[in-house]
C-alpha cells in the first residue's frame, strides 16, 4: 500500500449520481487471477469505442485532464458489485483520491483497504469544489496530514476516520495487526461455539 | 444505554470480539467481528488466496468456507468442466486447487451442487439465523432473509476473513422499511423491493442496515424475502434483515447440511428471541402501503429509475433539477423517448435468472404464465435456473416442458445473463426483459438495455413481444 501524505495534481469532475463498479471496470476485465492490467479497464466502455480507439467526448481523454490524481464524483459513486477491481484500477491509472459526497459501502471499504483516499464532504463543500475545477478540470492539493484539499483560493477541511487515517499515511498491513490479537479470537471463538453448539457441527456432507 | 435493541445490534453484539475504537457504543463504533461463514467464488477470490500464499498463513477456519463456480461458466445444456475463454478456465482451474491447498470445499461446474452461490448456501440448509456471514458478492445481503447479517466484501477483506475468522468492523445505522397491508393480487416481492428503491433512491438506505417489517413481509413465503434482502444491496443497504419465523425454522430443517434435529431444537430456543425489541431505536423509518404497490419495471440504468407498468418514460425536463441530467443520460443510452408508455417497449431478449429470481418458486410463476403460450416470434427468451438442484426439481415438477413447450432456452444454473461474464449477454442495442438486479449500463453485455422486473412479468412480456402488465394475462387465461 503506496503512503498518503500530501498529493498535488489534476482534479478531473465526473458529476453523474450512481456511478456503478460495472461502469468503473467492466466485466472483460475480471477474468485474472491477479490483480495486473486493469489501467487500461478503468471506465473502458466510456473511454474506448467498440474498435479499441478513445473516445474524445469521455473527459478523461483530454489532453488536460488525462493524467489526473484525482475524482471529484456525484453521489453514491462505486454502487453495485463488490469487485475490487475497481479500486484496483483507479490505482493503476493513477487516482490517489476521489472526492464527493457519499461513496457505496463496499467500494470505501475496498478503497481503504488498497490506499485509495475517499474524501466525503458536504454537498455545499462539493458544490464549491466542483465551481472551483470547472468542466475541464484543475489542478489541486490533497493534504491528508492536515485533512485540507486547496483548490485555487478554496480550501476546504475534511473529515476521516482516525484508524483509515493512519492505515493511509503509515501503509500498516491489517492482517498481520489482527493476528496480533489471535489469542482473543480464538478464545471468543471457543466460548461462542461451545454457547452455540449447532455451529461447530462438522459441516462436510 | 438503552435495552431495547434492534436485531441487528443484538447480532453484532453476540460477534464482538474486541472494541477497535475509544470504546463508544452505537453506530460508528469500530470493532472486530466474528464472522460465521462466507462463501466463495472463483472471480472474486483468486488474488486473496495468492496474498495468502505470498504471506504463508493459512486459513483460520477452513471449514467455515464453501466454494461454488457460479460467476464465468457456461450454462449450455450439454456443458463440461471446459470453457473456451483462457481468463475463466484459468480462474476455474486455480479456484479448485486454492480449495486443495488452503482445505476448502469447492463446487465445480459438474457438481450436483452448483449453482449461484447465494441460492446454494440456503438450500444446503447451511444459512442460519442469528449468525454473521460475509462474502465477495454485493449480494450477501440475501441471507437477511433468515435473520442473518449478511454483507459483501472486496478481495481484500476476503484474505482478512479466511487468514483470521475476523474483520475489523463499523457499526452501522439503522433504518426499517415496514410494508403495512397486505400485497395485491399479482403483485411479488420484487415489486415490493423495486418500489421502495424507487422511493429512497439508489442510495437511500445507505450506510444503514435495513431491517424490513410489517404484514406483507410476514406474509412471504422465504424465497420471496430473499428476494427483497437480496435486492436492498441496489438501495445502499449494507445489511438486510427480517426477523426469523416458523416460516423461517421449517425452511432450514431436514436439509443437507442443516443441524441435527437435537441440535436444531436447541437453536430454535435461541433464535425465538432473535427480533427487534419493542421501542428500540431506527435513525429512519419508512413505510410503506403494500397495497398501492403494482407491477413495477425499470426504464433507467439505475436500479430506481422504474416505474410501474401503467406509467411512462419521464420527461427528464420534468423531474427534479438535480436529477434532470442523469435522467437524460439513462434515456439516451436506453434509447427511450420521454412519454412512451412502458407496456409500449418493445423487446428482443427475455431473460429468468439471477440470485435474485430464479428459485424454484420464481420457475413456478414463470411457468404459469408460460402454460399454454408462446413466446412471440422476435424474442430469443432464456432461464437459467439459480442452481443445479432447482433445476432438477423443476424437472421433476415438469417445469422444463412447459418453458421448451413456449419457447424459452432451457440452461443450466450460473449468473449467466445477469452480468454477463460468460458468453451469455445481449448485443450492442439489444433490449431485455430481466428478472435480474441490476439495469447498469452495459450490464448484460456492453450496449445492452436491461429492463428489471419479475419473472412473472418477464414471461409476460416475452409472450407479448414487449413490456406487459402480467395481471392482464392472467385475467385472459381465467
Amino acid at each position: 500500500m503506496e503512503k498518503f501524505l500530501s498529493v498535488t495534481g489534476m482534479a478531473c469532475p465526473i458529476a453523474t449520481a450512481n456511478v456503478d463498479t460495472d461502469v468503473i471496470m467492466p466485466k472483460q476485465f475480471l477474468k485474472g487471477i491477479d490483480r495486473s492490467g486493469l489501467a487500461r479497464g478503468l471506465f473502458h466502455d466510456l473511454r474506448f469505442t467498440e474498435s479499441g480507439e478513445p473516445r474524445g467526448d469521455f473527459i478523461l481523454n483530454r489532453p488536460a485532464t488525462r493524467d489526473s490524481r484525482f475524482l471529484v464524483v456525484g453521489p453514491n459513486f462505486g454502487c453495485g458489485s463488490s469487485r475490487e477491481h475497481a479500486v484496483w484500477g483507479m490505482l493503476q491509472y493513477g487516482i490517489r483520491a476521489i472526492i464527493g459526497t457519499s461513496f457505496a459501502g463496499i467500494f470505501a471499504d475496498n478503497a481503504a483497504n488498497n490506499g485509495l483516499l475517499l474524501v466525503a464532504l458536504s454537498p455545499k463543500d462539493v458544490v464549491a469544489l466542483f465551481e472551483a475545477v470547472g468542466s475541464e478540470g484543475r489542478e489541486i492539493r490533497v493534504d491528508l496530514e492536515a485533512q485540507t484539499i486547496v483548490a485555487g483560493g478554496l480550501s476546504i477541511a475534511f473529515p476521516i476516520e482516525a484508524d483509515r487515517r493512519n492505515a493511509l499515511l503509515d501503509g500498516l498491513d491489517r492482517i498481520g495487526g489482527t493476528l496480533r490479537h489471535a489469542e482473543k479470537i480464538r478464545a471468543f471463538e471457543q466460548d461462542y461455539l461451545q454457547a452455540n453448539p449447532w455451529l461447530g457441527e462438522r459441516i462436510e456432507a | 444505554m438503552a435495552s431495547a435493541l434492534t436485531l441487528y445490534d443484538k447480532i453484532i453484539d453476540k460477534h464482538r470480539v474486541m472494541s477497535l475504537g475509544d470504546g463508544a457504543q452505537g453506530p460508528g463504533e469500530r470493532l472486530l467481528l466474528y464472522i460465521d461463514r462466507t462463501v466463495l467464488n472463483e472471480y472474486t477470490s483468486p488474488q486473496a488466496f495468492s496474498s495468502l500464499r505470498e504471506a504463508k498463513r493459512k486459513a483460520w477456519r477452513p471449514q467455515a468456507a464453501l466454494g461454488v463456480v457460479d460467476h464465468v461458466n457456461s450454462t449450455a445444456p450439454n456443458r463440461t468442466n471446459a470453457v473456451e475463454d483462457p481468463g475463466a478456465q484459468g480462474q476455474i482451474d486455480y479456484f479448485a486447487r486454492n480449495g486443495r491447498d488452503f482445505g476448502i470445499e469447492m463446487f465445480d461446474v459438474l457438481s450436483p451442487q452448483q449453482g449461484i452461490e447465494h441460492v446454494v448456501l440456503p438450500e444446503l440448509g447451511w444459512v442460519l439465523p442469528g449468525m454473521v456471514i460475509a462474502a465477495g458478492d454485493s449480494h450477501t445481503t440475501t441471507y437477511g432473509a433468515f435473520g442473518v447479517v449478511g454483507f459483501g466484501i472486496g478481495t481484500s477483506d476476503i484474505e482478512h476473513l479466511l487468514a483470521t475468522q475476523t474483520l475489523p468492523y463499523t457499526r452501522l445505522k439503522r433504518m426499517r422499511a415496514r410494508f403495512e397491508g397486505p400485497l395485491s393480487i399479482g403483485v411479488t416481492a420484487k415489486d415490493l423491493i423495486m418500489a421502495l428503491i424507487r422511493e429512497i433512491g439508489a442510495d437511500g438506505a445507505a450506510g444503514h442496515a435495513l431491517e424490513f417489517a410489517g404484514e406483507a413481509i410476514d406474509a412471504l413465503e422465504v424465497e420471496g424475502r430473499m428476494t427483497i434482502c437480496n435486492m436492498a444491496v441496489e438501495c445502499g443497504a449494507r445489511v438486510a434483515l427480517m426477523a426469523p419465523d416458523e416460516k423461517v425454522f421449517a425452511h432450514i430443517a431436514g436439509r443437507q447440511r442443516s443441524p441435527s434435529a437435537a441440535l436444531l431444537e436447541q437453536a430454535r430456543q435461541a433464535w425465538a428471541g432473535l427480533g427487534t425489541d419493542e421501542g428500540a431505536v431506527f435513525e429512519r423509518e419508512v413505510v410503506i402501503q403494500a397495497a398501492q404497490i403494482a407491477p413495477m419495471v425499470s426504464w433507467g440504468t439505475s436500479p430506481d429509475q422504474a416505474g410501474t407498468i401503467e406509467d411512462s418514460v419521464p420527461d427528464p425536463q420534468a423531474v427534479a433539477a438535480n436529477k434532470q441530467a442523469d435522467t437524460a443520460r439513462a434515456l439516451a443510452y436506453m434509447g427511450l423517448e420521454p412519454g412512451t408508455l412502458l407496456s409500449d417497449i418493445r423487446i428482443d431478449r427475455a431473460f429468468i435468472g439471477s440470485c435474485t429470481n430464479a428459485r424454484l418458486s420464481d420457475l413456478r410463476d414463470a411457468a404459469r404464465v408460460l402454460c399454454g403460450r408462446r413466446v412471440a416470434p422476435w424474442v430469443r427468451a432464456m432461464i437459467s435456473p439459480g442452481s443445479s438442484t432447482v433445476r432438477r426439481e423443476a424437472e421433476a415438477e415438469g417445469l422444463d416442458r412447459v418453458f421448451l413447450e413456449a419457447g424459452f432456452e432451457w440452461r443450466q444454473s450460473g449468473c449467466s445473463m445477469c452480468l454477463a461474464m460468460n458468453d451469455d449477454m445481449l448485443a450492442p442495442g439489444e433490449r431485455c426483459a430481466s428478472s435480474t438486479n441490476r439495469n447498469f449500463e452495459g450490464r448484460q453485455g456492453t450496449g445492452g438495455r436491461t429492463h428489471l422486473m419479475s419473472p412473472a412479468m418477464v414471461a409476460a412480456a416475452a409472450v407479448a413481444g414487449h413490456l406487459t402488465d402480467v395481471r392482464a394475462l392472467e385475467l385472459l387465461e381465467a
